[in-house]
């Protein structure tokens, strides 16, 4: 395998509501010139730019290619886009880098979620037939998965107040969290029910935001950074598409894409779990023990750009490593509804 | 065929539109009468209507020109097809419209001449609604027509095609 590395992470604030466009633009602009000011590449020396992005939270067709506008696409560019999370863009970037046609890739990802009724535009992912046509929301969706676990005595909802009352503690020390704080599980726990057994800091909020990441791959890396987030794992998996065919409580691809990419002894993972009882069923699928900090950013409870916050927790868990604070990283995204689709990406140090 | 099972599933999603600010700009401007462009500060090209950011060179847009209601046709096609929705009996003339000092043309419609006679390179200048139908929108400009003026020539425009 060619060894790729992240170099570069910029995103935008993350906010209930931008007053910018659907396509991202304003958002996009001043992503990439943070991203060449961070790695001292210029737009000519990307070999490939790839986005992700949705049509659907943008109401309106082709809105990637408006997004477009962001870069400057002249001289002509090489680009791509994936209708799912930018962390699956990132990992279309990957592969062209393994093929050895390019050596640098930027990937963005952006998400007006304000836009529209998101739980509702989060129902057509769903299979067209017999679910979609019913509506379930995405917040539903998840609090019937949650009720499962509850009911199985996987977790309790103490364990998910904890879980949002470290997202909320760790976000204080994020400048572009949406939300932060220093509520105790208990304070939580005396909150009212969003959907039954969910509570509104159970869910992750509804925000608007984009990012962006660089991959360089072989020695130019070390050029760019001292210590550059090398990928030495990258997998993604997906469940069944019908809910009724699988254990919601429980997220087999995860597990999979975990072991494949080879999670072992990482310090740190941030996760993309829009629920907290999410992350649980995570933690335990992935094999992350007590003894690995979970999104010290704060992670999606405490912003959740669709179509970026996946990107962003590659971007985020590469700092780790950049700064020195960890040797060896995973960063995980979602897709789909109920942890249905999930990657796993692996970083480590030297 | 015919009696294959079907199943409809209507969908409906509301959406809030958000134009940017450049546009917003643009359109309480037009709304008085006034065309703003907006100026590329790497490439120096006036793009009409004001815009976010210069695709070509991946910046925001800079100062705001205020542009004639004149220019030229760059390239045409005249309607003759009738469709549903269709305001205005064929044939007649779809083109794009190059404001003097822009550098990008956008379309509009060309009457007061026969369809057949508009060229490349023609000169035409606005002609406005009535001040009391102003709104936000491009249609405040109901049509543009020939001026009579010696066409452009060719080379003077062939970077806007």
């Amino acid at each position: 395998m060619r060894s790729v590395a992240v170099v570069g992470f910029a995103q935008a604030p993350n906010v209930r509501r931008t007053t910018g466009t659907a396509n991202g633009v304003e958002m996009l602009v001043p992503i990439a010139h943070e991203l060449y000011a961070q790695t001292g590449l210029e737009k000519r020396d990307i070999g490939f730019f790839c986005s992700g992005s949705s049509d659907y939270i943008a109401g309106r067709a082709f809105s990637f290619v408006m997004a477009v506008d962001a870069i400057g696409a002249w001289p002509p560019i090489n680009e791509s886009h994936v209708e799912m999370d930018a962390a699956w863009a990132l990992y279309e970037a990957w592969v062209k880098l393994q093929t050895g046609e390019i050596d640098t890739a930027l990937v963005y990802g952006f998400g007006k979620s304000s836009g529209s009724d998101l739980r509702r535009v989060l129902s057509l992912q769903l299979d067209p037939y017999y679910l979609a046509p019913l509506w379930p929301d995405s917040v539903s969706l998840a609090a019937l998965q949650c009720r499962l676990g509850l009911d199985a005595g996987k977790w309790g909802e103490k364990d998910m107040a904890e879980v949002v009352a470290r997202s909320r503690a760790d976000a204080r020390s994020n400048p572009n969290a949406q939300l932060s704080g220093d509520p105790t599980a208990d304070d939580l726990l005396g909150e009212p029910y969003l959907a039954d057994p969910l509570r509104r800091h159970d869910c992750a909020p509804i925000t608007d935001g984009a990012a962006g990441v660089v991959l360089v791959a072989g020695e130019r890396a070390n050029e760019i950074r001292d210590t550059p987030a090398w990928i030495t794992g990258f997998e993604h998996r997906i469940d069944a598409q019908n809910l009724g065919a699988r254990d919601l409580t429980t997220a087999p691809s995860a597990s999979s894409a975990a072991v494949a990419a080879g999670v072992d002894g990482a310090s740190v993972a941030e996760l993309h779990a829009p629920f907290s009882h999410q992350e649980l069923i995570l933690r335990e699928a992935m094999g992350l023990g007590g003894e690995v900090r979970i999104n010290p950013s704060g992670g999606p409870l405490c912003a959740n750009p669709m179509f970026a916050a996946g990107l962003i927790r590659i971007g985020e868990a590469a700092r780790r490593v950049w700064d020195g604070d960890a040797a060896k990283v995973v960063a995980h995204a979602t897709s789909g509804p109920c942890l249905q689709q999930n990657l796993v990406c692996v970083m480590e140090a030297g | 065929m015919s009696d294959a099972p079907m199943i409809v599933t209507p969908v409906r999603l509301d959406y809030e539109y958000s134009v940017s600010e450049s546009e917003t700009t643009f359109l309480t401007e037009v709304q008085r009468g006034r065309i703003l462009g907006q100026r590329c500060p790497v490439c120096s090209k006036v793009y009409v209507p004001a815009r976010a950011s210069c695709p070509t060179d991946g910046v925001f847009l800079g100062e705001f020109v205020e542009l004639p209601d004149r220019g030229i046709v760059t390239t045409f096609c005249v309607v003759n097809v009738p469709f549903l929705g269709q305001k205005i009996e064929p044939p007649y003339v779809a083109a794009y419209v190059l404001l003097d000092g822009a550098d990008i043309a956008f379309q509009h419609l060309i009457l007061g001449c026969p369809a057949d006679e508009v060229r490349m390179g023609m000169k035409i200048e606005a002609v406005w609604k009535p001040e009391a139908e102003w709104t936000t929108s491009m249609e405040n400009i109901d049509h543009f027509r020939p001026t009579g003026e010696p066409d452009a020539d060719f080379e003077t425009f062939s970077g806007h095609l």
